[in-house]
């Protein structure tokens, strides 16, 4: 009997190859399976108490209008398959909870409730009703790594048809609006192309590949903090202002003039 | 004009010039030509030094502008669009504003220069219309001005295309689809226009010519016309002490007015300039390079095409199809129909109301607009229509900076370019004529001077003063808007030419356009302060 026989025979050899078979089973599909990955590792990694204290957190603010199993009502959509990404978006860009039901909820100050800690338990808790995006993290979204020019190309392909040129903000139909992106986190232009927040749609990885995105956001970033070259930018929305400005400081300014200089004249003798 | 001794500085300067080319008398006489002073009279005198400071802007452009349609990568200093492909006018614009010594400032400026060149046609334009300064023997000049108000509008529209960027891009396409929905030669004009299908490869050496050769020198032409001919004719003036129709009260051209046209050149160039210091204009670093896939929120024209912008905006989507023929009535109407109202209109104007009032005479004095209450009401809802399209231009940013719904502003678009002209009307029309009252009262009564008396037999009175001699002047300046005689003769024909429909219309024109609405009784008598039976009698009619 030589000895991978005898270890073969041995007592504890049937448990090994069950747990090697198991943790085979397991890796393979950690790996290969769809969404939940976040969940099923803060669950793993003991973040279990997130998914608790996020569900608290969405039964006392978010289920009188998307329901007590985030099922949807009338006043507010599903939330099951949204992704953590969708809540880290609204939540923490203050959209939600929203004040009023309207044709779109505005960027607002945050409640004093929402720190980042809980906006992480809400995400969690959403993340593990049904999956979906999930908040992108760092690397991803950092402007500095992010190609500024292929960037640009991009987002005047995709954003600006809405977004206006330097992402100034536009109006759409029926009282919704792309708002202006100038105090959008890099994190949160990022979740907000990933889960298409209101009337935005949705520029999934296979659309727009993170990389892209994270150009498109170096871009957003690097034009938003670009002192104007020539003077005040005048809102950067183009010709509307410019116009505005030409009447009022340019024509109003010489007809001051014109006043100035014609007020002492010659008397008729 | 020949009155006194010549001043020295006149008889120095025109001796040394006649005594070497013989132009000594032609000055002599020109030199002392007397401008009227008003502060309104100075307002045309904008779009004059504006186009100054537009070719000198524009020759410097012109030495780094590259008119190409060739594709380039770009290298320069902005490093946002490093490596971008575009055209190398795209290329050679941001050149101009980031490598260029300066050329930002020249950009800026020449853009904010053609913008106060196009409203200060405008303010000056109104000005003439409003005080009748248009009437014979003005007319052919009035169309001059009209037809320089057309072409500056082209000579914009082609030089805020140039750039290539996306926003010129638009307006580009805009262009492009508005020639051709024209009907039959739509296709033809658009590729001859573009060389080709849109965008092709000519089109920017093509405006390029258009904007730096043929339209400005066409407008530097009729400019010149337009000076010559109101030298000749001589400015008009303000009714006032001694001004009548054959004299021109006012400042020599030199020095007082030169002086006065000196400083304003300098204001005007002070204006231009320090918008182009401290305003931006046009970033179309900004915008981005022109792909004909690409299109941005808030793309609007210049401000003077504002107005087309708008009338395509709120246009419904109506569209014919004959024998297999598209004939796209939202692109036709809103390009055409305000453009062809406004443009012919004013053109026009002169004319009708020469025909409605049958005035042949010359006019040197110019009306105050509040004495022709039908002109200035026409005025005013031209002006209401012009602004309304314009305004609903801008209505996605006005939709999105004031949070109101978009389709808010087409529908209140689409309603106002109608009432608002016909509000304006009759609201400008009983203002005038309340003016006139004002006026008449002022004449009639004199001014209120504060002081109360009382009479023997106790009744109040305020005194009231007769009014300041320069002002009263101003007011009896006022003349009566003749009509044709509409009246039937004997034998209750009515006169030749005023027979038939266009005749009795012309006949009921006139009699509503022109008379005396509120005539100036001048009576001087001190009337009771309390009582106001006398007040009623003058001032309601």
């Amino acid at each position: 009997m030589n000895r991978i026989t005898a270890g073969r025979r041995h007592p504890l050899a049937r448990y090994a190859v069950l747990l090697f078979a198991l943790t085979l089973l397991g890796g393979v599909y950690t790996l290969t399976a769809p969404g939940n990955q976040s969940a099923d590792a803060a669950i793993a990694s003991g973040k279990v108490d997130d998914v608790a204290e996020g569900k608290k957190l969405f039964e006392k603010t978010c289920s009188s209008c998307h329901g007590p199993q985030a099922q949807g009502t009338e006043n507010g959509p599903t939330l099951v398959g949204v992704g953590a990404a969708a809540v880290d978006f609204q939540v923490s860009s203050g959209r939600m909870p929203a004040a009023n039901p309207g044709a779109q909820a505005p960027r607002k100050p945050l409640a004093p409730w929402v720190t980042p800690k809980r906006i992480d338990q809400l995400a969690a808790y959403v993340q593990s009703l049904g999956g979906g995006p999930t908040v992108p993290s760092k690397e991803q979204v950092d402007p500095a790594l992010g190609n500024e020019a292929k960037g640009g190309e991009l987002f005047r392909a995709n954003c600006i048809s809405c977004h206006n040129w330097v992402g100034a903000g536009g109006a759409l139909t029926e009282g919704k609006y792309a708002p202006n992106l100038n105090e959008a986190s890099p994190t949160q232009i990022y979740a907000a192309m990933v889960t298409g927040p209101q009337a935005m749609p949705v520029f999934n990885d296979s659309i727009i590949t993170p990389e892209q995105k994270r150009d498109m956001i170096a871009y957003i970033v690097g034009v938003r903090e670009q002192k104007d070259p020539g003077g005040f930018g005048l809102g950067r929305i183009g010709p509307v202002t410019e116009g505005l400005v030409a009447w009022i400081v340019g024509i109003g300014g010489m007809a001051l003039a014109a006043i100035w200089i014609t007020a002492k004249r010659r008397q008729a003798k | 004009m020949s009155t006194g001794p010549v001043p020295k500085p006149i008889a120095g300067t025109s001796s040394f010039i006649d005594d070497r080319i013989g132009a000594g008398n032609f000055l002599k006489r020109n030199l002392r030509k007397i401008f009227p002073d008003h502060w309104s009279f100075l307002l045309g005198e904008i779009a004059l030094y504006s186009f100054i400071i537009l070719l000198l802007t524009g020759t410097f452009l012109t030495f780094w502008y590259k008119p190409g349609m060739n594709h380039v990568v770009y290298d320069g200093s902005y490093e946002p669009l490093k490596g971008i492909l575009m055209s190398e006018a795209y290329a050679s614009s941001l050149n101009i504003s980031f490598d260029v010594r300066g050329g930002l400032l020249m950009r800026q400026m020449h853009h904010w220069a053609a913008l106060l060149f196009i409203a200060g046609m405008m303010v000056h334009m109104l000005r003439v219309f409003f005080t009748g300064a248009y009437r014979k023997p003005r007319e052919l000049n009035w169309i001059i001005g009209v037809l320089l108000l057309t072409l500056a509008l082209a000579e914009g529209l082609t030089g805020y295309s140039l750039p290539d960027d996306l926003l010129s891009g638009a307006g580009l396409r805009i262009t492009q689809g508005v020639a051709i929905s024209l009907p039959l030669v739509g296709t033809y004009v658009s590729f001859f226009l573009f060389g080709g299908e849109y965008p092709g490869e000519d089109v920017m050496a093509r405006f390029y010519s258009l904007h730096i050769l043929l339209i400005p020198g066409i407008l530097l032409a009729l400019i010149s016309a337009h000076m010559i001919l109101m030298w000749v004719q001589k400015h008009t003036q303000m009714p006032g002490k001694g001004r009548t129709n054959k004299n021109v009260v006012g400042a020599p051209f030199y020095p007082a007015f030169m002086a006065k046209a000196g400083a304003y050149f300098l204001f005007t160039f002070a204006v231009i300039a320090g918008l182009a210091t401290f305003a931006q204009i046009n970033p179309i670093w900004a915008f981005g390079p022109y792909t004909p896939a690409d299109i941005s929120a808030g793309s609007q024209p210049d401000f003077y095409m504002g107005f087309l912008e708008g009338s395509l905006r709120i246009m419904p989507a109506w569209e014919i199809n004959v024998l297999g023929y598209t004939l796209p009535l939202s692109v036709i109407i809103p390009a055409l129909v305000p453009m062809g109202i406004i443009m012919t209109g004013l053109a026009l104007y002169p004319f009708l109301e020469q025909w409605v009032t049958g005035d042949r005479r010359e006019h040197h004095i110019a009306d105050r607009p509040r004495n022709n209450p039908h002109r200035t009401a026409i005025g005013m809802s031209a002006i209401t229509f012009y602004g309304v399209l314009w305004l609903l231009g801008a209505n996605d940013e006005l939709s999105a900076f004031f949070h109101i719904s978009l389709y808010t502003t087409t529908w209140f678009g689409r309603i106002a370019v109608f009432l608002g002209p016909a509000l304006a009307y009759a609201i400008t029309y009983r203002m005038c004529l309340g003016l006139q009252r004002n006026d008449a009262a002022i004449l009639g009564h004199g001014v209120e001077s504060g002081v109360i008396k009382r009479l023997p037999h106790g009744e109040f009175i305020e005194v009231h003063v007769p009014p300041a001699d320069d002002i009263a002047a101003h007011m009896r300046g006022k003349e009566a808007i003749p009509t044709i005689a509409a009246a039937p003769d004997g034998e209750g024909i009515p006169p030749k030419g005023l027979r038939g429909p266009i005749g009795r219309l012309r006949a009921k024109m006139s009699e509503t356009y022109g008379g005396e609405k509120i005539p100036i009784e001048e009576h001087h008598e001190e009337h009771p302060a309390i009582s106001p039976a006398d007040d009623d009698k003058s001032l309601t009619r």
